[in-house]
């Protein structure tokens, strides 16, 4: 009787053990700084990761000439501002029939960031506060801080990167809705770590 | 008997992108026809793609190769995203021009950014008679 109260203490400490190093791994792993999230993002609620694109007309129209962004990237104020102008599609021109069009507003509407209740579009969705949505991902206020530190010359003046705008040019995982820092590989410079 | 049939059906396979391809494009020359347009051709074609239009706002030249450079056989680039555009040329990307309402959405888009205006029935016909024979 007393060897098994033994073997299981030893089983209870190994299962301690073996938790807090899944706990401490996922935590390098995470590139946050924001104190508040650690315990909660290791529970999943802020984790960098969004729902992977699961409109076929959506990947088709918007992924033609760039990434098929997220839904969740933006609220639902800069969806409806951009697909009511997508003649001047930041200097493009991007016109859709009126049925297409309005099926993807629809879907982006329904998904927009605070939409979502967790992963990158909470974070995004909190970080604009009050403020008015920026039609731009790249200048909402979670995205600028996540990349402040990331030097002119591995984006801007890169060939193989040109924007923060293009990102899957560096997250190797963006179009399945994974950005988190590990998975990240700047083409000419490799890993990025901050 | 069964040969027969199994030819004939490996030779629809094979046909079928290229039919799809001549059918789309002659419907929409037909309706540009009746729209007033007259014959279409290669050569007026060739021209508007290769014409360089100034653009009004950044005095940026621009023309069709741009993003699609000037063989179509070839991958192009999308100008602002970088993004890779596949070749035109429908002989060596058989999916191209074979939908109609793609057709029209791109020819639509691409000419209000490139020329800084729609395109005409007549231009765009010229154009698609210029791009079939790629």
């Amino acid at each position: 009787m007393k060897f098994n109260k033994t073997i299981l203490g030893i089983c209870l400490i190994a299962i301690f053990i073996g938790l807090t190093g899944l706990v401490v791994a996922e935590w390098e792993h995470e590139e946050d700084d924001d104190d508040r999230g650690h315990f909660r993002r290791w529970l999943g609620g802020s984790k960098p990761v969004i729902e992977k694109v699961e409109s076929p007309l959506y990947q088709a129209e918007c992924g033609s000439c760039h990434i098929a962004y997220q839904p969740g990237l933006l609220p639902a104020q800069s969806w409806q501002q951009m697909m009511a102008n997508l003649e001047d599609h930041f200097g493009e021109n991007a016109e859709l029939p009126v049925e297409e069009s309005s099926k993807i507003l629809n879907y982006l509407l329904t998904n927009a960031a605070e939409r979502v209740k967790y992963g990158l579009p909470r974070r995004i969705s909190t970080s604009l506060g009050g403020n008015p949505a920026p039609l731009r991902i790249t200048q909402t206020r979670f995205f600028l801080h996540e990349h402040e530190e990331i030097p002119g010359k591995m984006v801007l003046n890169n060939e193989q990167v040109r924007s923060l705008s293009n990102c899957d040019a560096c997250h190797t995982k963006a179009n399945e809705g994974s950005f988190r820092e590990h998975e990240v590989r700047i083409p000419g410079y490799g890993r990025w770590d901050d | 008997m069964r040969k027969l049939i199994i030819n004939g059906i490996t030779a629809i396979l094979i046909a079928t992108p290229w039919m799809t391809q001549a059918d789309a494009i002659a419907e929409l020359q037909m309706g540009y026809r009746q729209m007033g347009s007259g014959d279409f051709s290669s050569t007026g074609g060739e021209i508007i793609w290769n014409k360089e239009f100034p653009n009004p706002q950044s005095g940026q030249l621009r023309n069709c190769a741009l993003c699609h450079t000037n063989d179509l056989s070839k991958s192009g680039k999308h100008n602002r995203t970088g993004k890779p555009i596949e070749p035109m040329a429908p002989s060596v990307n058989p999916q191209r021009l074979t939908d109609t309402r793609k057709i029209e959405k791109w020819l639509k888009r691409n000419c209000k950014w490139t020329l800084g205006r729609e395109c005409t029935p007549q231009e765009k016909g010229d154009l698609l008679a210029f791009l079939r024979d790629h």
